[in-house]
Parts: C-alpha cells; sequence; structure tokens
C-alpha cells in the first residue's frame, strides 16, 4: 500500500466519523421534537384524566367555573364546527374545481392563488377584527353564532380550497379525456369521474380543516364567543360559549384562577381529545382509500 | 325532422343552459378569496383611518388654561406627564419655547366639589359652566379638564387648540398607553418591537431544530420511519395555539423561572419557546418538500465522486433547496409574528420598549386581542387596535409576497 493510498483512507474514515455524528445528532433532534409533542400530550392527559366525568361532560360550569361542567362549551364548539363547514365547505370545493378544471387564463389563475395564499397566511387575530367589523358591527349580526361561524369559514377556505385542488390534479387527465370521448359534457366528466375519483383525498381535508376550525379561539373572541352563558344559544344569532375561549379565560382570568386550574386540564384534554380523533379518522381514511385504490 | 329529435334539442338546451349556471357559480366561489382580501383590506383601514382624525384629547372633553398662559399646544405625551405629575411647572413643559414660571395646578372635572359646594353649583349643575370659567380665570397656573357640555359661552380662559392625532405620533410613538385621560397615547413602537423581538427568539430557536428534522425526514430516515414521523409532525401543527399558550403558562413558564432565577416568568423568551416550537411543523415540512425535489441524479453523481451522504446533503441538496429553505423560514416567521393567544398568555403583557429577552413584552395581535373587547366600538383607542391590525396585515402580506417572489424565481 502506498503513503498516499494510506492518507485516502484516512480521510475517508474521518469523513465517515463525521457522517455518523451529524446523523446521530439529526436523528436525536428529530426524536426530541418527537418528545416534546408527547411531553405536551402526555402531560394535559395526565393532569386532566382525573377531571374528565360524566358530570363534567354534560354540566354548566358552576361556582365561578372551578365547578361543573364544559357542556355549553363542547356545544358551541360543535356548532361553530358546523356552521363554518356548511359555508366553507361548498364555496371552497367550487373554488377548487373551477381552479383546476375550468379557469385557462393563466393570469387570472396566477392572481387568485395568490390571493388564496396571501389569505391562508392573514394572522387568524385579523380574522377577528374584520369579522368584528364586517359581520358583528356592519351587517348587524351582533356577537353570534352565525358572525362567528362566517369569519370562521373565511379563515378555513384556503385550506380547503388547497385540499380540494390537490386532489383534482391527482386525477388523471386520461380519465378526463376517456369521459369526454364518450359524449359527456364537461360538468358531467366532473361530476362522475373526478370528483369520486378524488373524494378520499378531498374528504380527508375537510376533516383536517375541521379539526384546524374548532381549536381557534382568536377569530372568535369579538364575533360570537361568550365569557359564562349556561344555558345553550336557541338560534344563530346568539352568543355561545366555546371549547378554546374557555380554556383561555379559565387559565388566565378565572374569578380564582388556582381552583379552576383543574377545571383548566379538563378543558385542554377535551379540546386536543376533539383534534386527536379528528386526525386519527382523517388518517384513517386515507390508509382505507389507499388501500382500497391499490386493491382496484 | 321527427319531433323525438327536436324535444331532445330542447332537452339539450336546457342542459346546457343549467350548466352555464353552475359553471358560473364555480367562477363565483373561485373569486371569493380575492373578494375576502379586498373587503379586509377595506374594512381594517376604513376604521384604522379614523384615528388621525380622532382629537388628542379624549372625545367630547376639553382642556383649558388661563388666558395668560402662552402654551397654545400639548401633545399627548406632554398631557399626561402634566396630569400624573411628572412635569409641575410650565417652564418645564417645553423646551423651545419658555412658559410661565408657575406650578401647575392640575384639575379634574371630579376636583370640582373640592372648590364649590354642592349649593354653588346649582341643584341641576346649571352653575357649572361659570364656576369651571371662574376657577380658571382665577388661577394662573391651572390646566383644566372637563366635558366639553360644561364650557361656558362667556369663558375666561383659553381652551387649548383642538389637535387631531398625527402619523407620526402613531408610528413614531414610543409609548402605548391607550386608556390614559385625558389624552390617550397610541405608539407603534414598543409593540412593534415586541412582536419582533419574540418571533426572532422563536426562529432563532426552531430552525436548527426545523432543519435537523427536515434533513432527518428527507434523507435519513427509511421510509418506515417517516411514515411514523409525518403523522406525529402534522398532529404538532394542529395542536390549538390556546392548548400551546396553556402549557407555557403552566409549564414553561414557571421553568423559565426557577431555572433562570427571574422575578417573572412571563418574559419575551417565553413567547419564543412556545412559538418556536408552533413555527416546527411549518419549516419541517416546507424545507422537507424543497429538499425531497433534488434530482436524484444529482444526488447519485455526488455520491458516485465518492462524496459521502453528508456531504451529499450539504454540498448538493441544501444548496439546491436554498430557495425553499429561506421559504420554509418565511413561513416560520409569518406564523410566529401572527400569533395570537399562545403569546398573549406566556409573554407578560407589558406594553414597553423590550430592553431584553427576559422581561415582559407585548406583541401587536396580543394587544389587539386583549384590548378589543374594552375599547368601545368606534372611539380613538378601537381606531388604533383597528390600525395594528393593519399593520399586521401588511407584515403577513410582504411575507406572503416574499415568499411567492422566492418560489417564482425558483421556477426558472
Amino acid at each position: 500500500m502506498t503513503f498516499s493510498e494510506q492518507e485516502d483512507k484516512k480521510i475517508d474514515k474521518r469523513k465517515h466519523i463525521v457522517q455518523r455524528a451529524v446523523f446521530s445528532f439529526f436523528t436525536f433532534l428529530s426524536y426530541l421534537v418527537v418528545a416534546i409533542l408527547f411531553t405536551i400530550l402526555g402531560f394535559i392527559m395526565i393532569k386532566g384524566v382525573g377531571v374528565i366525568s360524566w358530570d363534567f361532560l354534560t354540566k354548566a360550569p358552576e361556582e365561578g367555573m372551578t365547578e361543573g361542567g364544559i357542556f355549553p362549551a363542547i356545544v358551541g364548539t360543535l356548532y361553530l364546527v358546523l356552521g363554518s363547514s356548511l359555508i366553507s365547505f361548498p364555496i371552497g370545493i367550487m373554488s377548487g374545481i373551477y381552479m383546476n378544471e375550468y379557469a385557462t387564463n393563466g393570469k387570472l389563475i396566477r392572481f387568485i392563488r395568490i390571493m388564496t395564499n396571501n389569505l391562508s397566511g392573514v394572522p387568524s387575530v385579523v380574522f377577528g377584527l374584520f369579522g368584528m367589523a364586517l359581520f358583528v358591527n356592519t351587517m348587524g349580526f351582533g356577537d353570534s353564532i352565525i358572525a362567528g361561524s362566517l369569519t370562521l369559514a373565511l379563515l378555513s377556505l384556503p385550506l380547503v380550497i388547497r385540499t380540494t385542488e390537490e386532489a383534482l390534479k391527482s386525477v388523471d387527465d386520461s380519465f378526463r379525456h376517456g369521459s369526454l370521448a364518450l359524449g359527456a359534457t364537461k360538468l358531467q366528466t366532473i361530476r362522475r369521474v373526478v370528483l369520486p375519483m378524488a373524494f378520499p383525498n378531498i374528504i380527508t381535508g375537510l376533516i383536517l380543516s375541521v379539526g384546524r376550525v374548532s381549536g381557534e379561539t382568536a377569530p372568535i373572541l369579538f364575533t360570537v364567543a361568550a365569557y359564562f352563558l349556561p344555558q345553550l344559544p336557541g338560534s344563530i344569532f346568539d352568543q355561545c360559549m366555546a371549547l378554546p375561549y374557555h380554556l383561555y379565560v379559565i387559565s388566565t382570568s378565572g374569578t380564582d384562577i388556582e381552583t379552576s386550574r383543574g377545571m383548566a386540564y379538563g378543558t385542554a384534554l377535551v379540546l386536543i381529545g376533539l383534534i386527536l380523533i379528528v386526525n386519527l379518522l382523517a388518517n384513517a381514511l386515507r390508509n382505507y382509500f389507499a388501500k382500497k385504490v391499490k386493491m382496484n | 325532422m321527427p319531433v323525438f329529435c327536436i324535444r331532445n334539442k330542447r332537452l339539450e338546451d336546457v342542459r346546457k343552459f343549467i350548466e352555464k349556471i353552475i359553471e358560473g357559480g364555480f367562477l363565483i366561489s373561485g373569486s371569493v378569496t380575492s373578494l375576502a382580501i379586498l373587503l379586509i383590506i377595506l374594512f381594517l383601514f376604513k376604521e384604522a383611518g379614523g384615528l388621525f382624525n380622532s382629537p388628542v384629547v379624549e372625545d367630547g372633553y376639553v382642556v383649558a388654561v388661563h388666558k395668560d398662559n402662552p402654551i397654545k399646544h400639548l401633545p399627548a405625551e406632554k398631557i399626561m406627564d402634566i396630569f400624573d405629575s411628572e412635569i409641575t411647572n410650565w417652564n418645564d413643559v417645553s423646551e423651545k419655547e419658555k412658559g410661565i414660571d408657575r406650578e401647575i395646578l392640575v384639575f379634574r372635572f371630579s376636583d370640582l366639589t373640592n372648590y364649590y359646594s354642592e349649593e354653588e353649583l346649582g341643584s341641576e349643575f346649571q352653575y357649572v359652566p361659570q364656576k369651571i370659567s371662574e376657577l380658571v380665570a382665577n388661577e394662573p397656573g391651572i390646566i383644566a379638564f372637563f366635558p366639553e357640555q360644561f364650557l361656558a359661552k362667556d369663558f375666561q380662559g383659553r381652551v387649548l387648540a383642538d389637535d387631531k392625532i398625527k402619523l407620526s405620533d402613531f408610528f413614531g410613538g414610543t409609548k402605548w398607553y391607550p386608556t390614559s385621560t385625558p389624552a390617550p397615547i397610541f405608539g407603534l413602537i414598543p409593540l412593534l418591537l415586541g412582536t419582533l423581538l419574540v418571533s426572532l427568539g422563536a426562529i432563532l430557536l426552531s430552525l436548527p431544530f426545523g432543519m435537523a428534522v427536515a434533513i432527518y425526514l428527507a434523507e435519513i430516515a427509511d421510509k418506515r420511519t417517516r411514515n411514523f414521523l409525518k403523522p406525529l409532525i402534522e398532529l404538532l401543527a394542529g395542536i390549538p395555539s390556546v392548548v400551546f399558550g396553556f402549557f407555557g403558562l403552566v409549564v414553561i413558564v414557571p421553568l423559565i423561572q426557577k431555572g433562570l432565577n427571574l422575578p417573572v416568568g412571563e418574559t419575551a423568551f417565553a413567547g419564543s419557546v412556545v412559538l418556536a416550537i408552533m413555527a416546527l411543523p411549518t419549516i419541517i415540512t416546507v424545507a422537507e418538500d424543497s429538499m425531497r425535489t433534488t434530482p436524484t441524479a444529482m444526488k447519485e453523481a455526488s455520491l458516485a465522486l465518492g462524496a459521502t451522504k453528508w456531504q451529499t446533503i450539504y454540498k448538493i441538496i441544501i444548496p439546491y433547496s436554498i430557495s425553499g429553505i429561506t421559504s420554509a423560514i418565511v413561513l416560520g416567521v409569518g406564523r410566529a409574528i401572527g400569533e395570537t393567544m399562545a403569546v398573549l398568555m406566556v409573554t407578560g403583557n407589558a406594553a414597553v420598549i423590550p430592553t431584553s429577552f427576559f422581561e415582559p413584552v407585548r406583541t401587536i395581535p396580543a394587544t389587539i386581542a386583549a384590548e378589543l373587547g374594552e375599547a368601545p366600538a368606534g372611539g380613538a383607542h378601537y381606531q388604533a387596535l383597528f390600525l395594528l391590525g393593519a399593520v399586521l396585515f401588511l407584515i403577513t402580506l410582504l411575507l406572503s409576497f416574499t415568499v411567492e417572489y422566492i418560489s417564482t424565481k425558483r421556477k426558472i
């Protein structure tokens, strides 16, 4: 073996030692991030699981939010999710269809896409301000479920549009051509061929957007959320309580923060549980449909 | 032509008509987001613009001085200093002009009963304007603050000029005292600096982590590990900000307070830590996606030349995907700047110009969220909060366009 070959081998060895060190450090950091996630989830689960009971889930808060349950907040969040979904799903899906199937003007699509991206970058508190100015004051809805739902719908719209677009894009063009060649109109092609094929991906995205909406606090702060409202809302023009706002209130400004801590852990757990379920559901659906496609 | 053919044709026409309507619906839906952006701009600026039409002194009130007092204008900060007894002599009010050398006598409307008995003021307060006028005339050093409705027709003193809040007062203002009477002070600087400080800290903390995880997911991890980790990171993105805030409040804040031995744990640093965790998923996902677009041919060429995988990563993959990584950073900053609830809960909310990471600060979004509930609609405070919203909106818009610019450059 010559000298230079030995040298080469040495450098080679050093290269690999450096690589191993760097890679194990990156691996360590990656699992640290996962550890942070589990710490947050685990902490809230351990502290909150003792609070959860049938009464906690089905009763209104009592004694200045230190006892009772969070039933009105759960119901309020469900109403808001439902209300905003009813508005954002049809508009978002139709918008996605337009962008992917119809729009042919390159400049127009680019403009709409930039606007959609901008909308998704707008901070949630700005949505709150806007909802307050337009829906609550100008349109005169007052603090109400409808004002909150409209605000949340606007916030989730970019997500719904993007999901729909991605889902439609993944449908191969040959299906469209085949359908059109058989004499179907464009709309028939979309309804009978494209949408059914894109459906699994669309539904997964919609579920994820529900998860996002149910945790938002800043947009509902000034448009719908009530500090304390033991009875359930009677109409869409009533205020309601909501889980994220309730958690904020009892962890920062309750009448007795220390004694209501337990309630706060319970609320946080319910909120996280809701989002976990939504995420698991979306994942399960994704896997289910993926398998089905493979079998076909 | 046979009959059924005509009927078929008519059916065809109707169907075409319906399709046109539905396609119109698609078009309208497609324009909703653009419309929303325009409406947001319109409403934010409409409400915010009113601020510069508001008087410096609280609406419906006047500030008056003795008629021999040379002072004509008083900026809001001076008024606050006078009413807080920080300035006690008229000579100290302005450096440029010399005032009268007298002690300042502060008079608020509620002080009226200290000077006059209830009989003197009249049973229906009908003599109040006259008495205030008398008082101002008798006290050369007085500065009086009272409702406009009690301003006598033949007022013996001089009402200070009805100045409006100026652009420079807001954008150059170094104090934020929105509820100070008689003159509230709306200065952007402390809030802007607070926002930037917290976001900067967050990015500095999360960037090394985010990049490491992105590289790990894109290049190092095998497919199974990746499929296991990816959903978990998505889950981290799905946790609501208020839960992060709550976790920060009960875990991170006390930890920082004890660990660093600080008087309070609610500091800019706490905000940065919480925001860093929240910005991680954005950075990881975007950076990883862009790294995965590196052509395999490039990677293989590098490996074939004898480079190790790590050398390939930092010599080939990172330079190739640098624009995507930049986008990831900008998006992460955007997320951090706009984040409201978590920051509101852990940063302590002191609206002063920050001098260190380990002091309470207040950010723009947190200020809006904390104060809008108490600001009466249409008032100066309300308008100032909308102006804050407009500033925040413009910052994020700028960041969005930056990302857009970076990604179009990359395609070329």
